[in-house]
């Protein structure tokens, strides 16, 4: 069983955010965010959970040996009576997921559900989600089921990640690359920064 | 996809897989038994030394003037510190030509004990612990070591403090 993601599905209806705050764990707060890709020019909106990376650049970076990856390579939330709060996870992770809530003073993301899955349930967002853009189920079904194909390797400048949950993309893309260099503003185009523009490779 | 490498990745000083984190080797579990044991040897052995110290220092200690005779009825009590300062003592005397003195502190948590002359005994209110006048030996209560009894000189028709016995 993995998870997939399919942004382009996604009608941002809340309803994963919604029923990932549902959860007892950390009842209230979702850590699932549902981000617009570029609110100024488009509705269209994209689910964030996290990628759960094989060398998780957020558990190498944290001071406080506060995020832990399981056997399974879930990559788990921050640890309350470890996380100090710095953000540098928050800074750190390419898909932009750890979230700091001030209010706990703590890191909080996505663990895949971590108490349902390694049971064998489904994540809650992926129970709930009406469009299919998130996905937990065996790969072969969702191959035969669409049109996009899974991927899990992503290039950020010189650095390649593979995670865990897969992204649904064209047919013929093996990886996402993203040019870093878009997402920095130039002098000559200020705007450029809010512009990203993701390349398939 | 471009063929790269992946620059040689941050170390970090700790295990991020969880189960590097609760893996215990028998070498870290051997190395924490025996700094424990030797943790409980040095303190076993530092309380056995401030224990000596203590009764070495007690068996120097400078005599102090308590009362007179003549102050203290028989039946009497009278409250003073010794050897310093934060060590209440009594001084009773239950029948004539006895004097005895004992620290006011109760053994089991350091309670102050009450003189009850017609019990002949120490009784603390804390706990309901109690002592005998005689020899300061517990009587009842939680308290399991006698009370120290401060050594007595009569001088004259002065009583001094000469020492402390543990």
């Amino acid at each position: 069983m993995e998870f997939f993601v399919d942004p382009s599905r996604c009608i941002g209806c809340q309803a994963c955010a919604q029923a990932c705050a549902e959860c007892d764990s950390h009842r209230g707060i979702s850590m699932i965010h549902l981000d617009f890709v570029d609110r100024s020019s488009s509705p269209q909106t994209t689910p964030t959970v996290c990628m759960h990376c094989d060398d998780p650049t957020c558990a190498r970076v944290c001071p406080a040996d506060a995020i832990k990856q399981t056997a399974e390579g879930v990559v788990q939330s921050a640890l309350k009576p470890r996380c100090v709060g710095c953000s540098n996870c928050v800074l750190a992770c390419p898909f932009g997921v750890p979230r700091y809530i001030p209010a706990l003073d703590q890191m909080m993301k996505c663990d895949m559900c971590y108490d349902r899955t390694s049971a064998g349930l489904k994540p809650m967002c992926a129970t709930v989600c009406p469009s299919g853009a998130l996905y937990y189920g065996s790969r072969e079904t969702i191959v035969q089921m669409r049109r996009e194909q899974p991927t899990n390797t992503f290039v950020f400048g010189r650095r390649v990640v593979t995670t865990k949950v897969s992204l649904m993309v064209s047919a013929n893309t093996s990886a996402l690359e993203v040019d870093i260099a878009s997402f920095l503003p130039s002098p000559e185009d200020p705007s450029a920064g809010n512009n990203p523009q993701q390349v398939a490779a | 996809m471009t063929n790269r490498t992946n620059p040689p990745p941050q170390s970090p000083g700790f295990p991020i897989n969880w189960e590097d984190e609760h893996q215990v080797t028998r070498r870290t579990f051997v190395t924490f038994l025996l700094l424990l044991s030797t943790t409980f040897v040095a303190s076993t052995g530092l309380i056995g030394l401030l224990n000596w110290l203590r009764r070495r220092q007690a068996s120097q200690l400078a005599p102090l003037r308590i009362a007179q005779l003549q102050e203290i009825p028989i039946g009497g009590v009278t409250l003073f510190h010794y050897p310093t300062a934060s060590d209440p003592c009594l001084l009773i005397h239950p029948s004539a030509e006895i004097f005895l003195a004992y620290s006011q502190k109760c053994t089991h948590l350091s309670c102050p004990v009450l003189y009850q002359a017609a019990e002949r005994q120490f009784y603390c209110p804390c706990h309901a612990g109690r002592f005998a006048v005689e020899d300061g030996r517990p009587l009842s209560g939680p308290p399991k070591r006698p009370l120290p009894r401060i050594e007595i000189k009569v001088t004259g028709d002065e009583i001094w403090a000469v020492g402390v016995q543990a």
